[in-house]
Parts: structure tokens; C-alpha cells; sequence
């Protein structure tokens, strides 16, 4: 029993940690239809950044906050310089290109970095809380409260501000958005801006608990996916919910089926959801019309 | 009364609560023309979508040849002989206008793919039927000239033709036809015309949705008039023409100048 | 011109006589190394654009066909002391189970969910081959034996330059066969419409999965081709997310949808980092610049835009 419980706390951090990387996978698709594979790049720039000033010399928070503003700018560049140049691609293309600039910021992150592991100190000790036979990090503790208090913001955002509204209706129907006088590009923008800002604060809430390299961002990007398509492409709370059933998935398989292949159980989710509701537990489901 | 091709029974389905086509049937004869008609959004194109099997129907059945095909997906009923055009263009059109019609073959050509990748003799000889069989089709229909332009560079009205003409590549037993003379000028028209007479006289049988009135009345050997997804009127088009609930119903939403033309 | 440069027999006649002359250039065995790297794979990326130039269905694990290739040989001729060439026929013979058993489910999906599932597909199959290292070695990679012919060691590149380029011949024939057939129809109709293909009988999944199948086999035979150049392979090396995508960039780079397109995109992806990486570190660097770049500068590929320029400019 206690082993359960150790199972669902572990599985509730990460599930946090896909859950953020999913919300940011749906800001972007929902403002774009792009599906960016670089997302997992922005957890990896937060933490490493933090890393390094720290490293340099920087306080904790100060660095955090450089890092998360380093990210942004990335997400940025990234819209700017290789997804609006390539707007009216085919689907296929626009993927390459994110996975072109995941391939670079990685490659980046590894010369101006290294290729090592690195952590950073957990903010209030790594002393664990025991609970009912089950030990706790306090970092999973802040994991958990960052995560939440970042999903509270993005929904304050998205339903009380004029902003928000802006971002419904380009997801709703992006020609009818542009044609009532919404800047489509610059709330496109503005989501990349986001996501890397959501991905970055991940990365620095995570890496005192699973460390951080210049690749982890690969299997963040394909988890996340797995998180937002389980909980409906396009749905904010589907993505939340997503998140957390797949780190959940993933650490009682781990630790009741084997270790070894825990990466495989994203994989398998993909498939089990599109097998038995492709449209996830939140999408809305639709009929091709001819 | 001879034997019919064709049968739905109470055909019905609704999207999102809303009836789009409610409990229709009708029944087509080979080598006659059953024309269906009524305002937009009626649920001509959805009846078609029910019976070619794009769309499951919530309740009624569907008949082809005395056999029930209900849900059987498009692809198999191409094999017992129905095929269809679409009111949105759906062409291939990264291939050429003989290519599209050489996919129409696909059921009488043989499907090894051992022989296609070693291109055995027996397959090319197939291939060269298969040409010249689809270029008599384009020849049909006034296209040999565009026969090996890319599908994609063609007229509306010419991309229209080549749907028929690919549809025909199948050797249909039942040909649906989804409002092939939209867009096309009068002589297209004239020669889409010429065409379904052509293909009727062969035996098949035609089932055509179409908003010109004055093909339809020329043409059509019984007329169907749905409104909001019920069948209002069906009858021979002197009886649907002079009906008054078409003349209000339809032809009122319509407009006089058909009615004229008719 | 360009009528000659889509006739079939002219592309094979060209490309015959480029492999046959191209020896004569190279200064040293080095080039003849890159050349059969260029070979094997463009060999996968021929029958990957089947699949997504032609059928229009995005794989973005098609790595992992190379690694069951390559693993075949290593692990057949370590492990069971078979044959290489038996090994390699077995390993083809697996790549096509997989992807006939993979396929079924995961050709149902469109778009970027297709694009997902392949990719985790992918990175199931790099996976097992670093897990199990029992059989595999690990991520460090196995050894695999010389091939041996009726007593001759085939080792040196330029031999094995010659028989990837035999090879390559023979994949872009049987491809150019395909596409001048009925099944070669179909997989194009399917691309441009699913529905209108159905209409017109054709049995829509059951050809996604036969073309998904031979785009594995070619994929795997290039893994196993790999493997004996190599004489040493990794999963990342071979079967790893990064193979992936380059397979992908090959296919969009040289021109979806054209034979000639997957060797040229195959020639530039391997050559041009070569020439352009001089320092180890900056390999992933120069790749995401490299496929960024000629994804947004040439979002139709190389061979394609050329063709349309040749016509006069015309589009
Ligand atoms: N896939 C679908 N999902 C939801 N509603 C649909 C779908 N297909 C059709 N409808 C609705 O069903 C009704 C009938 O549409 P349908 O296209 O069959 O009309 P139609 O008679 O062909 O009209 P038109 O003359 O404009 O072609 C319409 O209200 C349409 O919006
Ligand atoms: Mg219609």
C-alpha cells in the first residue's frame, strides 16, 4: 500500500511536468494548427539556463527569471524565423521544421552547455516528507503548486481577458478572426511566446528532481503529445487532465511492470486513445463531410 | 414493372438533432433516369453520401441488385457495380485527367503487387488496356483533347466531365451523379446531357441530383422532390411539375425563372 | 527535357551510368564510403517516398525498419551464425511483419496523429534494441562479421560502394514499376483523395498497409546494407529518432513524390555535413540549421522546382 501511494506521488510530479508541456503543445495548436516538436526544447532551455547562472554565480531567482525570459525569446525566434516564413506549408513541412529546430536547439544547447547531467538545489531541502509509509520531495510539492498555479493563470487568461477572447476566436476560425480585425499573427506569436514561458517554468520547477541534459527534450515533446491527444487535441483541460493520467500511467508501470520499457507506456497510450475515443477524453468528435 | 437496381427503405439520418434526410425511399430501375430535386440544404447530397456508403444511416435499408448493402463501405459496393460523382470535386489532381479515369478501373485490373513492382508483361498489357479504355471515356465526354494535362490545371466544367468519366471507368450498374451540371456552360451542359442518355440507354441505371430544371424535365424518367430531408412529391416530372406543394415549396424558394425554363 | 528526365528508362540508364562513372572521381576510399552511405540511403529514402511522396502517409520511424535490418545481420550472424545474406532476407522478412502488424492500426490516423504514433513507434523499436543488450550489445552497439561470398571477404568500400549502388538500381527499377501500375494508381489516388479512391474501389487501408510493408523492406535492406559496410552499428546510429527524421527530410528535401528527388535529397543530407561539420560537436547544430533552412527555402524539394523551372517556369 505505502509502495502505491509512492507510486501515484511520483507519477503526480511528473504527470505535472507533461501536463505543462501539453498546455503549451495546445496553445500553439489551437492559435496555429502547428504541432511544435521543439516544445520539449523549452523545458530543456529553462532548466539548463537556470543551470548555468546559476553556475555563473547568479542568485536562484534571478536566474530563473533570465531563464524564462531567455525561453521566451527563443519561442519567439522561432516563430518569427521558421514557422510564419513558412506559412501555407503542407502539415508535414511544418512538422520537419519543428523538428528541425528541436535537432537545433539541441544542438545549440550542447556547444554553448555540454552534454553532461545537471541539477539545481531543491528550493526547500531534499529532506522527503514522509505520508502514510510514502516519502515526498518538497520539491514535488512545489512542482505540483507551480504547475497548478501556472493551469489557474492560463485559464484566467483564456476566459476573463479581452486576450483570451482573441485567442478563442483564432482558434475557432482564423479567417473570421482576421476578418474582424483580430492581428491573427501577432496572437500566434504571442502563444509561442507563451508556451516556451510555460515550458521554461517547467524545466526549472522539475530539474532539482529528474535533472536536466541539452536532449531531454525529445521525449518531453512525444509524452506531451501523448498527454494532450489522450485528453483531446485542442483541449485546454484535456491537456491538464492528459498530463497527469500519463505520468500517473507511467509510474505505476514502472514500478509494477518494468522499468525498462516506462517510455514505451506514452506510446502505448497514443495508440489505446485513438483505438478506443480518437477524439480523447475532452475532444469533440467530428464527421468528415463531402 | 421490371426488376429495381436500386431500393432504400425509410432511409434516415440526423446530424447534431437535426434531420437531415428522414425516412426516404425510392426505388430505381436499370437503364432509367430517377432524378431527386429540392432546395439547398434538402439532403440530396446526403441521401447520395447514405447510399454510396460515406455514411452510415441511423435506421431504413439499402438494396443493390436484391442484395442488402446497408454499411457496406464504399469500397465494396464499387465491386457489385454503384458508383458516384460528387458535388464538391473530389479529383485527383496531382495526377492527369487519364490517370483519374484509369483509377476508375481499378476493380477489373488485377492487383499483384509482385507483378506491378517487376512489371511483368501481363501487367503492361493491362496497363495499355486500361489506357485506351479511359481515353475512350475522355473522348466520351469531350476531354481526349486535355488527356494528359494535369487534373489539377483543368476547368471547373472540365473536372466536372472527368468525375463522369471516371465514375463510368468502373462499369457502374448504378450511376449517382451529384449535380454534374453546375458550373458547366451550355454546351458542357448540352454534352453532359448526351452523356447520362447515353449511359441509361446502355441499361445502367441513373440517379441524378441536379438544380437545372430544364435538364431534369427533359431528361428524367421519374422525379423525386425532397424537402428537409422527407420525400415531398415523386412522380413522373409531368406530375412534379404540375403539383402545387413543388410549386410553392420548391420552386417559390427557388425562383420563377426556373419555373419558366421548366 | 523534362518529359526525358520523367521517362523511366532515361532515370535508369542516368543513374546507372553516374554510379558506374562517379569511382572515377574519387580521389581516395573516403569518397567511396560517403558514396555508399549516399547508396544505402537513398535506397530507404525510394521507398520511403513511396510511401509519403506517393501514398501521402508521413512516417516518422522509419529508422526503425533500418535497425531491425541491421540488427538482423549483427544478430543472425553473431548469435546464430547464419548466412549474412540469409540474415539479411530474414531481416527483410521481419521489417515486413512488423510493419504489416504496426501498420493496420497505426495507418487508420491522419495527419500529425500519424506523424506521432510512427515517431513512437520509432523510438519503441530504438528502445528495445538498446534494453536488450543480451542480444543487441546496448547502446554501445554490436559488431557485425564480414560478409563472405563463395570465399571473398567483402570489406573494403568501394566494393561495398558497388553493391549498394546495384542495389539502389534494382530498389528505383521496382519503384518506377509500382508507379507506372494499378497499385502505383492507387497509392497516388489515395493521396489526393481518400474518398473519391474508395468510390472507385479501391480498398483504401489494405493499400496504405502494402505500401507501409515494402517502404519497411526497402528501409530494412538499406539497415542490413548499413550494417556490413559499417561492421559496427548502434541503435542510435540506426534505428534512433535522428535517423528518423533525416529519412523524412531526405524524402521532403529531394522532392516528394519523385524517384530522382529521394537520391538527390539522400546525396545532399549526407554530403552536405559532411563538408560542412568540422567539428564533431556541431553535427546536430548544422542538421536542425540545414533541415529548418531547406524546409522553409524549399518547401517543394530540389527536384521538383528545378523540373518546374526547366518547363519554363511555369507552374
Ligand atoms: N457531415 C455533416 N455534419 C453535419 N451536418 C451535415 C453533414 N452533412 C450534411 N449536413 C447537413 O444536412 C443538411 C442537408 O445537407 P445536404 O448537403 O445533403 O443538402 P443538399 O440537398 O445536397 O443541398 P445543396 O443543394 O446545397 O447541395 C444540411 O443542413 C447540412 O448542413
Ligand atoms: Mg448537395
Amino acid at each position: 500500500m505505502p509502495e502505491l501511494l509512492q507510486f501515484a506521488f511520483s507519477g503526480l510530479t511528473v504527470g505535472a511536468v507533461y501536463a505543462l508541456v501539453a498546455l503549451g503543445f495546445t496553445l500553439i495548436y489551437n492559435a496555429s494548427d502547428v504541432v511544435n516538436f521543439a516544445q520539449g526544447e523549452f523545458v530543456m532551455l529553462g532548466g539548463m539556463v537556470t543551470v548555468f547562472l546559476h553556475l555563473a554565480g547568479v542568485p536562484l531567482p534571478i536566474a530563473a527569471a533570465l531563464a524564462i525570459f531567455a525561453t521566451v525569446l527563443v519561442g519567439l525566434a522561432l516563430y518569427a524565423f521558421a514557422i510564419d516564413p513558412a506559412r501555407g506549408s503542407s502539415a508535414v513541412t511544418v512538422i520537419i521544421i519543428t523538428i528541425g529546430a528541436s535537432i537545433f536547439l539541441r544542438g545549440v544547447a550542447q556547444v554553448i552547455f555540454d552534454k553532461r547531467f545537471h541539477a539545481l538545489p531543491h528550493w526547500f531541502g531534499s529532506e522527503p516528507i514522509r505520508f502514510g509509509g510514502a516519502a515526498i520531495l518538497p520539491q514535488s510539492l512545489v512542482v505540483l503548486a507551480g504547475a497548478a498555479i501556472i493551469v489557474a493563470l492560463i485559464f484566467v487568461i483564456i476566459d476573463r481577458t479581452i486576450l483570451g477572447r482573441a485567442i478563442l476566436a483564432t482558434a475557432a476560425n482564423r479567417l473570421a478572426a482576421r476578418l474582424v480585425g483580430i492581428p491573427v499573427r501577432k496572437i500566434v506569436a504571442l502563444s509561442f511566446a507563451l508556451s516556451a514561458a510555460i515550458g521554461a517554468v517547467a524545466g526549472i520547477l522539475v530539474t532539482p528532481i529528474t535533472l536536466t541534459s541539452y536532449d531531454v527534450g525529445t521525449l518531453l515533446a512525444l509524452k506531451g503529445f501523448a498527454a494532450a491527444m489522450l485528453g483531446g487535441m485542442g483541449s485546454a483541460v484535456g491537456a491538464v487532465v492528459g498530463g497527469i493520467l500519463l505520468g500517473l500511467a507511467e509510474s505505476f508501470g514502472a514500478g509494477l511492470i518494468s522499468s525498462k520499457y516506462k517510455d514505451a507506456i506514452a506510446f502505448l497510450i497514443i495508440l489505446a486513445t485513438l483505438f478506443l475515443r480518437p477524439q480523447g477524453l475532452f475532444g469533440k468528435k467530428s464527421v468528415e463531410r463531402v | 414493372m421490371s426488376f429495381p437496381l436500386l431500393e432504400t427503405d425509410n432511409l434516415s439520418i440526423a446530424f447534431g438533432g437535426i434531420k437531415a434526410v428522414d425516412s426516404v425511399s425510392l426505388t430505381v430501375q436499370p437503364g432509367k433516369i430517377h432524378s431527386i430535386i429540392g432546395p439547398n440544404g434538402a439532403g440530396k447530397t446526403t441521401l447520395f453520401n447514405l447510399i454510396s456508403g460515406l455514411y452510415q444511416p441511423s435506421s431504413g435499408r439499402v438494396k443493390l441488385g436484391g442484395e442488402d448493402v446497408t454499411g457496406l463501405p464504399p469500397e465494396q459496393l464499387a465491386r457489385r457495380g454503384l458508383s458516384r460523382s460528387f458535388q464538391n470535386l473530389q479529383i485527383f489532381f496531382r495526377m492527369s485527367a487519364c490517370d483519374n479515369v484509369m483509377v476508375g478501373r481499378h476493380r477489373h485490373e488485377k492487383t499483384s503487387m509482385l507483378g506491378h513492382l517487376f512489371a511483368l508483361p501481363s501487367v503492361r498489357a493491362e496497363n495499355a488496356r486500361s489506357r485506351d479504355l479511359a481515353m475512350g471515356l475522355l473522348e466520351r465526354v469531350g476531354l481526349a483533347g486535355v488527356a494528359n494535362k494535369e487534373a489539377g490545371s483543368l476547368s471547373y466544367g472540365a473536372l466536372k466531365r472527368l468525375e463522369i468519366a471516371r465514375a463510368l471507368a468502373t462499369e457502374p450498374r448504378i450511376l449517382l451523379l451529384d449535380e454534374p451540371a453546375a458550373g458547366c456552360n451550355a454546351i458542357e451542359t448540352e454534352e453532359i446531357d448526351r452523356v447520362i442518355h447515353d449511359v441509361a440507354k446502355s441499361g445502367i441505371a441513373v440517379l441524378l441530383v441536379e438544380h437545372d430544371m430544364r435538364l431534369v424535365m427533359r431528361i428524367s424518367d421519374h422525379v423525386l422532390v425532397l424537402e428537409r430531408g422527407k420525400s415531398l412529391v415523386s412522380g413522373t416530372p409531368e406530375t412534379v411539375r404540375n403539383d402545387p406543394r413543388v410549386i410553392t415549396a420548391y420552386l417559390g424558394t427557388f425562383g420563377t425563372e426556373e419555373a419558366n425554363r421548366a | 527535357m523534362a518529359r526525358l528526365a520523367s521517362s523511366r528508362w532515361s532515370i535508369v540508364l542516368g543513374l546507372a551510368i553516374v554510379i558506374a562513372a562517379l569511382p572515377f572521381l574519387f580521389p581516395s576510399n573516403y569518397y567511396f564510403r560517403v558514396a555508399a552511405i549516399v547508396n544505402i540511403f537513398a535506397l530507404a529514402v525510394v521507398g520511403l517516398n513511396l510511401l509519403m511522396g506517393y501514398a501521402g502517409q508521413v512516417s516518422l520511424g522509419h529508422a526503425g525498419f533500418m535497425g531491425i535490418g541491421a540488427y538482423s545481420v549483427a544478430i543472425g550472424s553473431a548469435h546464430f551464425k547464419l548466412h549474412g545474406l540469409l540474415a539479411m532476407l530474414i531481416g527483410a522478412a521481419l521489417a515486413g511483419l512488423v510493419a504489416f502488424l504496426v501498420g493496420r492500426p497505426i495507418l487508420r490516423l491522419k495527419g500529425h496523429y500519424l506523424a506521432v504514433a510512427t515517431l513512437g513507434f520509432g523510438l519503441l523499436i530504438s528502445m528495445a534494441l538498446a534494453n536488450e543488450a543480451a542480444w543487441t550489445g546496448g547502446p554501445d552497439g554490436m559488431g557485425v562479421p564480414r560478409l563472405e561470398i563463395l570465399g571473398y571477404r567483402l570489406r573494403g568500400p568501394d566494393t561495398w560502394y558497388y553493391i549498394s549502388g546495384g542495389a539502389l538500381l534494382i530498389g528505383v527499377i521496382l519503384a518506377l514499376n509500382l508507379i507506372e501500375s494499378p497499385t502505383g494508381r492507387a497509392m497516388r489516388a489515395i493521396h489526393d483523395s481518400e474518398i473519391a479512391s474508395r468510390v472507385a474501389g479501391i480498398d483504401v487501408a489494405a493499400y496504405k498497409l502494402r505500401i507501409f510493408v515494402l517502404s519497411a523492406i526497402y528501409a530494412s535492406v538499406a539497415g542490413s546494407l548499413m550494417a556490413f559496410l559499417n561492421g559496427h552499428i548502434t541503435p542510435d546510429g540506426t534505428a534512433g529518432f535522428l535517423r528518423s527524421v533525416e529519412l523524412v527530410t531526405m524524402v521532403v528535401l529531394g522532392g516528394m513524390g519523385s524517384v530522382v528527388g529521394a537520391i538527390v535529397g539522400a546525396a545532399v543530407l549526407v554530403i552536405l555535413p559532411q563538408a560542412l561539420t568540422i567539428f564533431h560537436d556541431y553535427e546536430h547544430l548544422m542538421l536542425g540549421l540545414i533541415i529548418m533552412v531547406s524546409m522553409i527555402l524549399l518547401p517543394r524539394g530540389i527536384v521538383p522546382s528545378l523540373l518546374a523551372r526547366l518547363r519554363g517556369g511555369g507552374a
